[in-house]
C-alpha cells in the first residue's frame, strides 16, 4: 500500500521576509504560530504587512494547538525528479485561528483514507538550510 | 459600452508540441504571428502604434515579449501606447479591452495584443517547482503542488465535495473538445477520446488525470484592434468588440496560490465579478451568448466558468455539462469549438480570441450558424481575471 510523505528535505527551499519570519522561526521550534491583528483580532496567513480588515500593521502572534480539519486535498503522483513520489497536498483549517488556512500535506497515511473534513494534528519535518516546516498527521480520534 | 472598437486581424504561427518550435525564439515566433495578424488586416506592420498585453507582457512564464525589441526587429517606426495587464494568463481576453481603452482615449490608432510560448527551456507544467523560493511561495511550494494543474485539482475536489460533481462531468468536457478539434488541421490532438480512454488515463493530481490538464505546446497568436471607423475600410469584415472586463473581488484574490477564498468562492473560476459586470456592459444576458470560447487549462475550470457566468447555476455545472448542453453539435451552448487548449494549442488563451473572431466574421471551421455574440474569458487564476464579449457587424 502506498504511503504519503512530504517532499525530501532537499527539495524544500524557504524565504522569509520581516513579516513571514517568526512563523518559521517558532516552526524552527516545533511551534505552530500565526499572526493575530493587534487591532481587531483577524487572523491571517500567510502573514502580510497590513491586517486586510483593519490596515493595522501590529499583530501578537498566537501559538495553536496545532489541530486542524482538512478542507480540501490532492493526491499527486511524482514530482519534477522524484517520479514514485506519492504526496498528500492539503488546504486546512485550523480551529484556533479561524479565518487562517495553511497549505501543507498529510503524511504517513494510506492517500485513499484521506477525506474532507478529517482532523489532523500537527508535526515538523526537516527542509533546507536548517528551517522545518508544519506538516499534518491524521489526529488520534 | 458601445462598439467603438473592432478586431480586425489574427495572425498565428503553426502549433508545435512542447519544445518542438525550436530554433525559434519567442522573439521570432511573436513577430511571424504579428505578420501574419497584419497581413489578415490588410495593413503594414508599421502602421501598429500600440502594443496591449498581459501576463505584465511575459511570454509564457520565464520569458518577457518587449516593446523595443518588436519595433527593432519588425522596423516599427513610433509606439504611443505599451502597457500590459498584470499577473498571468487571467488577462488574456482583457486585453483586449486594454486595446480598447487606448483607442477610445486617442493614445494609439492600430494595437497589437500578442503572446508567444517557446518551452525550450523550462515547461509551464512543474514551473511552481522550478520557480526560486519567495517568502509568499514558501507557504505553497513546499506542499509538491508543483504545477497550476495540481493547484486547482484542490479547488476540483472541493467542487465536487460541495455539489456532487462527478468525473464524468470532467470527462464530457476533454471528450467534446476533443471532437471540435477532430476536423481542425492545426489542432495537435484530433483523436476521438472515449469515456473508457478518460477512466484509462494516469493520475496526475487526484482528482485530475492526464485529459483533465491542457497541451504543454510552443506557438504564437497576435490580435489587431483598431476604431470601429477605420476597421471598416480595412480588409476583413470588423469583428466589433460589444464589452470587456477585467479584475476581480479580494474573496479569489490570488486564488490557489493563496486557498484562503471563503468557501462558494474557493470552488469557483474566481470569475463571478467580471462576468457580472462585462454582462452590464454589453447590456446582454447568459442567455444571448450564441457560442463560449472559455479558457481551458483544466476542465474543472470549464465548469465552474459556466457557472460563474450564468449558463447555469451555482454547483450545477456538472448535470449540466453531462446533459450535452457545450457540445458543438446539438449543445446550447457550444463551448471551445476550435478544441481549445485541452486540444488545438495553448497559447495562453489568445487562441480562445482567434476562435471568436473568426465565429464572428462567419468563417470558423466550426461556425456556430447565425452566432451574433462569442464570450471570451481569460484564464481563473490570480487576478485580474477577465472577458471579453465580441458581435457580429450589421
Amino acid at each position: 500500500m502506498t504511503t504519503a510523505t512530504a517532499l525530501p528535505p532537499d527539495y524544500v527551499k524557504i524565504t522569509t521576509d520581516p513579516a513571514t519570519e517568526p512563523f518559521w522561526n517558532a516552526a524552527k521550534d516545533e511551534r505552530l504560530v500565526a499572526p493575530k491583528c493587534a487591532g481587531c483580532g483577524h487572523f491571517r496567513l500567510p502573514p502580510t504587512p497590513f491586517c486586510p480588515e483593519c490596515r493595522a500593521g501590529d499583530v501578537e502572534w498566537v501559538e495553536l494547538s496545532g489541530r486542524a480539519t482538512v478542507f480540501s486535498f490532492a493526491v499527486v503522483h511524482g514530482f519534477p525528479g522524484l517520479p514514485d513520489l506519492t504526496l498528500v497536498p492539503v488546504v486546512v483549517d485550523l480551529p484556533d485561528a479561524p479565518g487562517a488556512r495553511l497549505v501543507s500535506n498529510v503524511i504517513d497515511v494510506a492517500p485513499e483514507d484521506v477525506s474532507i473534513g478529517m482532523p489532523l494534528q500537527v508535526t515538523f519535518g526537516p527542509i533546507a538550510d536548517g528551517w522545518k516546516l508544519p506538516l499534518f498527521r491524521r489526529a488520534e480520534s | 459600452m458601445s462598439r467603438e472598437v473592432a478586431i480586425v486581424g489574427v495572425g498565428a504561427t503553426p502549433y508545435y508540441k512542447r519544445g518542438t518550435s525550436w530554433p525559434q525564439t519567442s522573439t521570432e515566433l511573436a513577430g511571424k504571428a504579428i505578420l501574419a495578424a497584419c497581413e489578415d488586416a490588410g495593413i503594414s506592420v508599421t502602421d501598429i502604434d500600440g502594443f496591449a498585453y498581459y501576463s505584465g507582457a511575459g511570454a509564457g512564464y520565464g520569458e518577457t515579449m518587449d516593446t523595443a525589441t518588436f519595433m527593432e526587429t519588425l522596423g516599427i517606426p513610433e509606439v504611443t501606447f505599451s502597457a500590459a495587464l498584470t499577473s498571468g494568463g487571467g488577462g488574456s481576453a482583457g486585453s483586449i479591452g486594454l486595446a480598447r481603452a487606448a483607442i477610445v482615449a486617442g493614445d494609439a490608432t492600430m494595437v497589437v495584443t500578442v503572446m508567444a510560448l517557446q518551452q525550450a527551456r523550462q515547461r509551464l507544467g512543474s514551473v511552481f517547482a522550478a520557480a526560486p523560493s519567495t517568502p509568499l511561495g514558501s507557504f505553497l511550494q513546499p506542499s509538491g503542488l508543483s504545477g497550476p494543474g495540481h493547484l486547482m485539482s484542490v479547488l476540483a475536489r472541493r467542487h465536487m465535495h460541495n455539489y456532487g460533481t462527478r468525473r464524468e462531468a470532467f470527462a464530457e468536457i476533454a471528450i467534446s473538445q476533443r471532437l471540435n478539434a477532430a476536423n481542425r488541421p492545426q489542432a495537435l490532438k484530433r483523436d476521438p477520446i472515449t469515456l473508457e480512454d478518460y477512466f484509462n488515463a494516469r493520475m496526475i493530481a487526484e482528482p485530475l488525470c492526464l485529459l483533465d490538464f491542457c497541451l504543454e505546446t510552443d506557438g504564437a497568436v497576435a490580435v489587431l484592434t483598431t476604431s470601429l471607423d477605420r476597421a471598416r475600410d480595412l480588409r476583413q469584415k470588423p469583428v466589433p468588440v460589444v464589452a470587456a472586463a477585467h479584475g476581480g473581488h479580494k474573496d479569489w484574490g490570488r486564488a490557489f496560490a493563496w486557498m484562503g477564498m471563503p468557501d462558494e468562492t474557493f470552488a469557483s473560476s474566481g470569475h463571478a465579478a467580471v462576468a457580472d459586470r462585462l454582462f452590464q456592459r454589453a447590456v446582454v444576458t447568459p442567455a444571448d451568448i450564441d457560442v463560449a470560447l472559455l479558457y481551458d487549462h483544466f476542465t474543472p475550470m470549464v465548469l465552474m466558468q459556466l457557472e460563474d457566468y450564468g449558463f447555469c447555476k451555482k454547483g450545477e455545472g456538472g448535470d449540466f455539462v453531462e446533459s450535452g448542453a457545450i457540445r458543438y453539435d446539438g449543445g446550447s451552448i457550444p463551448v471551445n469549438t476550435h478544441g481549445g487548449q485541452l486540444s488545438e494549442a495553448y497559447i495562453i488563451g489568445m487562441t480562445h480570441i482567434k476562435e471568436a473572431v473568426e465565429q464572428m466574421r462567419g468563417e470558423a471551421i466550426n461556425q456556430v450558424a447565425g452566432a451574433e455574440l462569442a464570450l471570451v474569458t481569460g484564464g481563473p487564476a490570480s487576478l485580474p481575471v477577465s472577458g471579453l464579449i465580441l458581435g457580429r457587424d450589421a
